[in-house]
């Protein structure tokens, strides 16, 4: 047996210099060579731990090794039996805490790069096979709606169908994928990627409503009395959250959603051939240390910011970001303002924002969230010239469709309560599943919690 | 796609479409409007809906060109489609009897205020309106407000056609007149709104405007439609686009209108020169 290897082998990448001039994919992906070569680092333990950290438990050693072995449409078809997106997990998993984590060589080395090899067979089915399609078991009669076809729709919608019902997605925008297209950008999740996916999804019999803002075209409750016999909500968490100080209503003030929207949903970054336009600016602040504050600090780079800051209110070790996330912001040039937070924002005679006054802060006790509480340091205040600011401070479920199902019930923040375990909300015969039920989280728990109702909703229906 | 069914030049600049959107028509109600995109390059933008067929599922909108995305919309012909018209979006009209409704419209939102009217007055109020226009050749949609109207009064600013003079004039009128007014509703360009309210506070009389801030998605996500109301930051495409016109901050409004105005404008003028329009 071949030495144990402990390094991983590297993902080709554009080089920082190079990628804050244009919305390419950062990450190219793994060649043959490179596959071949990190599949057959892979010990085939026993223990199956990376099988247990993922959410929706794909096979993991057994597509490595049949990746290992060359044969390439056996890996496509383990990956796919658990798991229908495998191109968009592949690119944005935090696998680094459920995977990876867990990786046996992890004790010793680098664990096995397992979302790299995902996407390394996603990529080499879109390339090698396009079009091809799982059996599906034979119709059942039963009619299921999806409302949002975002992750955990998509993941929900294409698992029903390959059971034999009968789905069709609702989808308020005028293309299907929810935050893989509006708010994840192009140089992470390409959107050619997500509509091969969703045109898979399509592939597999369900019906695609674009423009359907359902809470107004029709109730969930309309819909189960058109003679639909579930409904899984997977509406997401949309609502932006602002800062509620003084002047951020001036103009140059944009929540990340509007801004990723206008930039990624709406290809701003191509304006004026598309007609969305979005300022750009020369000193942009970004609100917040999450995903979303860094995709929006990356994003302001490639749009022509000269100077883009991220502005967050405690220290680095808290940052909610991941961490290849912060390292890929810092390589191309985001300036970090730590310990910081604006206080109220300073605009000139026609509305537009000129700066931004913010106080200095320093860590306290543990919170509720368990991380140091930032306090304000006394006389700390100072001014920073900016003329974009986006307010990336997290997102709420949209309330359309709580607020007009009755029994559906919802906590204080506003997300629908639902049994981890099954998804299943307080009404019958509705169940909900991802951001609308956690609060803002990642794409694979979405995608998870889809799993888990897809489990529920078809023992339900077979009953019924 | 949404399909053009019928094209009406009202004016020049003005035009309205009906368009092949049922599950919108199920469910449209006065003061609700749509986010449509011409094509797929195109940009998001609301407008009002003006009337709608539920039998026959088509909806009705009335636009005038502005900049790039309403002229774009207007070389769109009858039996030609758009890619994108979603809703109904916002909240309805509060309709209730409140007993004198008056209401007040200024160019191409005619269109907006004549479903308001009509359940205004099926409602059991009377209905005093008021529409407003530059001059009378942009004079559109008199009969059909009429025909809604227990009273109408028309103006024109050069004073071709009706009164001479703004809506502003006779809307006081109204309000120092013998009959109690109940309610304002005012519709048009966010100046006439603002001049509208601040014409009818004296008097403390309730007065509904229907803003039209800049819109992306339609449905809350953005945040782009922000508008302070008394002390409060509401999102106009699901808090409204119905406010108390008393509370709006209209100078904040007017300015966040203006974002993209220098975009617009560029874009606009490559998009003329490209295709050789005026």
């Amino acid at each position: 047996m071949a030495k144990l290897d402990l390094n991983r082998v590297p993902m080709p990448k554009q080089t920082a210099k190079a990628r804050v001039k244009n919305f390419n994919e950062v990450a190219l992906g793994y060649t043959d060579e490179d596959a071949l070569a990190e599949a057959s680092r892979c010990i085939q333990c026993k223990k199956r731990g990376c099988t247990e950290g993922c959410p929706v438990e794909v096979d993991i050693p057994e597509f490595i090794a049949a990746i290992r072995d060359g044969d390439m449409p056996e890996a496509v078809r383990i990956l796919k039996s658990k798991n229908a997106l495998p191109g968009i997990c592949g690119r944005v998993c935090p696998q680094e805490t459920q995977c990876e984590e867990v990786c046996s060589l992890g004790k010793k080395g680098a664990p096995i790069a397992i979302g790299r090899l995902e996407r390394y067979v996603a990529d080499w089915e879109l390339k090698n096979q396009p079009g091809s399609k799982p059996e599906i078991a034979p119709a059942t009669g039963k009619k299921v709606a999806v409302v949002g076809s975002g992750p955990a729709g998509l993941t929900v919608a294409a698992d029903l169908a390959k059971l034999g019902h009968s789905v069709t997605i609702f989808e308020a925008l005028h293309i299907a994928g929810g935050v893989l297209m509006y708010g994840i950008p192009e140089f992470r999740m390409p959107k050619d990627i997500v509509q091969v996916e969703v045109d898979y999804v399509k592939s597999l019999g369900v019906e695609l409503k674009l423009d359907a803002v359902i809470g107004k075209i029709s109730t969930v409750d309309e819909i189960l009395e058109q003679g639909f016999d579930a409904v899984f909500l997977g509406t997401g968490a949309g609502l932006p959250m602002f800062l509620n100080i003084p002047g951020e209503n001036y103009n140059g003030i944009y929540s990340a959603n509007e801004f990723l929207t206008r930039t990624n949903l709406m290809k701003a970054y191509l304006f004026p051939e598309y007609d969305t336009p979005i300022k750009i600016g020369k000193r942009v602040a970004v609100i917040g240390g999450g995903n979303v504050a860094m995709d929006a600090a990356r994003c302001s780079l490639r749009l022509g910011f000269e100077e883009v800051y991220i502005v967050y209110r405690r220290s680095r070790e808290e940052m909610p970001a991941r961490l290849e996330e912060v390292e890929n912001a810092e390589e191309e040039g985001v300036i970090f303002k730590l310990l910081t937070n604006p206080v109220r924002f300073i605009g000139d005679e026609n509305g537009w924002v000129t700066a931004m006054e913010c106080i200095e802060m320093e860590l306290g006790e543990p919170d509720e969230s368990g991380r140091r509480r930032p306090v304000p340091k006394e006389g700390s205040e100072f001014t920073m010239d900016v003329d974009v600011v986006v307010v990336a401070l997290g997102t709420t479920p949209n309330p359309l469709v709580p607020t007009t199902t009755k029994g559906l019930d919802t906590t204080k923040k506003g997300t629908v309560i639902a049994e981890e375990e099954t998804g299943k909300t307080t009404k019958p015969g509705v169940w909900a599943g991802g951001d609308v039920v956690t609060g803002a989280a990642t794409v694979i728990s979405a995608m998870g919690a889809g799993k888990r109702a897809v489990a529920s909703i078809d023992a339900y229906l077979r009953g019924k | 796609m949404y399909k053009i069914l019928k094209r009406e030049d009202l004016t020049p600049e003005i035009h309205l479409f009906e368009i092949d959107a049922p599950d919108v028509a199920k469910k449209a109600q006065a003061g609700q409007f749509v986010v449509i995109r011409v094509d797929e390059k195109g940009e998001r933008i609301p407008l009002t809906i003006a009337d709608w067929n539920r039998e026959k599922g088509t909806v009705t909108v009335v636009f005038m060109e502005v900049g790039k995305t309403t002229r774009k919309l207007a070389t769109v012909q009858a039996d030609e489609s758009i890619a994108t018209f979603a809703g109904p979006l916002g909240l309805p009209t509060h309709i209730e009897k409140f007993g004198t409704v008056v209401c007040v419209a200024g160019g191409f939102a005619i269109a907006t205020i004549v479903p308001i009217a009509r359940e205004m007055r099926k409602a059991g109020n009377k209905v005093i309106s008021i529409m407003g226009f530059r001059t009378k050749d942009l004079v559109f949609w008199e009969d059909r407000l009429r025909s809604v109207s227990d009273e109408l009064i028309v103006t024109t600013d050069d004073g071709s056609y009706g009164r001479k003079g703004v809506v502003t004039v006779p809307l006081k009128e109204l309000l120092e007149g013998a009959e109690k007014v109940d309610l304002v509703v005012a519709i048009g360009p966010t100046v006439m709104m603002k001049f509208s309210s601040l014409t009818t506070q004296p008097f403390g009389v309730k007065t509904i405007v229907s803003l039209n801030p800049i819109m992306v998605d339609g449905t809350g996500m953005c945040g782009v439609c922000r508008v302070s109301v008394g002390d409060i930051t509401r999102f106009t495409c699901v808090d409204g686009p119905d406010f108390d016109g008393h509370k709006v901050n209209w100078d904040e409004l007017m300015a966040r209108q203006r974002i993209y105005l220098d975009e617009e404008k560029k874009s606009l003028e490559l998009w003329q020169h490209s295709c050789g329009r005026r």
